[in-house]
């Protein structure tokens, strides 16, 4: 099945997200950004990177695993645990405006989980998310603030992103 | 990084059942399950609507409230049940409180007991996944991890480590626990104790027996001292807790022919000035209250690896 976003468009994609977090965000002093784990996490540090390139603001930048608030952990009778990565969030949430980033937006229990999660850290003022890619086929009531791109999809097809940092090139491809 | 991603087995009965990956992996996910420790909520819900059981026949502070502490960060439900006022005392055998508390369906029981054994007899009866927190003379695997987990803490691996450990080598389940774990993480592990307390077939497992503390300790990366059980001694074991100390008893002097970033672990609790001198147990050599607090994240990651199940049907 075919690549839907190159490399190209993928950086195109997250340097217009980066414009418009600016233009809805007026002042970046409360910002941060927060990646799930995993892919999430370079789409993250890429937007920051992005924001310090246009605006010269330093937004700090965490990681968040979410495996341990997972729905569905303790339902699979047979198969193996997930396996659980870091979560590094380095500053204080509170009262902060979170920009948090994933790779693909599905069914939408993974950014429920997140949102679990996150507020287990703090009190964040905001939460906006950000996404590459929103493939459709919500099973709960959560939108995302910035998209990089909207992908139809069947249920039946899968969306691999992959990025430099975790899968050595960056491409968006829809299987099966 | 371990190339498992889960554990083979539904219990955790021993370290002799591990695979080197399968430890690799309690290690690893540890260390995600420490961070937890360091939140703002110290809780994740993982574990919500389990039910575990700490059935603990044996005397233990420790051990039992990391566990249940564990547990607790988890978001499982917990039961714990000890000898005293319970129905052991009234002569019920462990296979009858089994099947009683089997009936309550647990997700997983937590079981300490005197005799050796007693984990796998439980395991055979109930349909809950069993952890061995101690049993007789046998092994204690927790304990075995969180103390690795220490090591790779503070030296990075386990490879090639050289770990002395000292004291009453024969009634060890602590020994024997870390012997078979850093024996199978390619550690050069060096036993050291009373001639009367050193089991036949330490070499066997890997180990190095000396008969001289301070042969044992040269160059040691790592030195873990066990408790001396008092109930040991006057009898036919040890001649006197002076003389004892004297011969093994860890002293910052005995220390300087260790590696000059040795570390000092026990597993509590301790006898000082019989097995450690106050000065070594507070100095800055002793990594002992980090054990305590690894023994969470440890317990963490063993109790989220086994909660998924292969057969229990949740």
């Amino acid at each position: 099945m075919p690549v839907v976003m190159d490399a190209e468009r993928i950086h195109r994609s997250l340097t217009r997200i980066a414009h418009e977090i600016l233009e809805r965000n007026r002042g970046t002093d409360q910002l941060a950004l927060v990646g799930i784990r995993a892919r999430g996490v370079p789409i993250a540090t890429r937007v920051a990177g992005h924001l310090k390139a246009i605006a010269g603001v330093d937004v700090p930048t965490g990681a968040l695993d979410i495996t341990l608030y997972r729905d569905d952990l303790m339902r699979h009778a047979v198969g193996p645990q997930p396996v659980i990565r870091r979560t590094e969030i380095p500053f204080s949430i509170d009262d902060r405006l979170i920009l948090l980033a994933d790779d693909v937006l599905y069914t939408g229990r993974t950014i429920r989980a997140a949102l679990d999660a996150l507020i287990d850290f703090g009190r964040p003022k905001e939460i906006q998310l950000v996404v590459l890619v929103d493939r459709g086929h919500r099973e709960l009531p959560i939108r995302a603030d910035y998209v990089g791109r909207n992908i139809p999809t069947s249920r039946q097809q899968s969306v691999q992103v992959r990025l430099v940092e975790i899968d050595g090139r960056d491409e968006v491809e829809v299987e099966g | 990084m371990s190339t498992l991603t889960a554990l083979r087995g539904r219990h955790l009965l021993g370290i002799a059942d591990l695979e080197p990956g399968e430890i690799e992996l309690v290690l690893e996910t540890a260390v995600a399950m420490k961070e937890v420790g360091t939140r703002p909520i110290k809780k994740v819900p993982t574990m919500r609507g389990q039910t575990v059981i700490n059935l603990f026949m044996e005397p233990s502070t420790r051990t039992r409230m990391s566990f249940e502490l564990a547990e607790k960060r988890l978001s499982a439900d917990t039961l714990g049940m000890t000898t005293s006022g319970s129905s052991v005392t009234k002569g019920e055998t462990l296979a009858d409180t089994a099947r009683t508390l089997e009936a309550m369906a647990p997700d997983m029981i937590v079981l300490r007991h005197p005799s050796s054994g007693a984990p796998h007899q439980l395991a055979r009866i109930c349909r809950a996944s069993i952890i061995n927190a101690g049993d007789g003379m046998h092994e204690h695997p927790t304990q075995a991890l969180l103390d690795a987990f220490t090591m790779m803490e503070r030296k990075g691996r386990l490879n090639g480590v050289r770990v002395a450990i000292v004291g009453d080598l024969a009634h060890s389940r602590v020994l024997r626990s870390n012997a078979l774990l850093l024996v199978k993480m390619g550690a050069d592990v060096r036993a050291c104790g009373p001639a009367t307390l050193v089991p036949p077939g330490l070499d066997r497992l890997g180990v190095r027996v000396f008969r001289s503390l301070d042969a044992a300790i040269e160059g040691a990366d790592v030195v873990m001292m066990l408790r001396v059980q008092y109930e040991r001694m006057h009898g036919l074991y040890l001649p006197s807790v002076r003389e004892y100390f004297n011969e093994f008893g860890l002293t910052p002097a005995r220390l300087e022919r260790a590696a000059p970033d040795v570390i000092v672990m026990h597993p509590g609790p301790m006898n000082r000035g019989v097995e450690i001198d106050s000065e070594v147990a507070d100095g800055p050599w002793s990594v002992i209250l980090d054990q305590v607090a690894n023994g969470v994240a440890v317990r963490m990651a063993v109790l989220y690896l086994l909660a998924g199940g292969e057969e229990g049907e949740r």
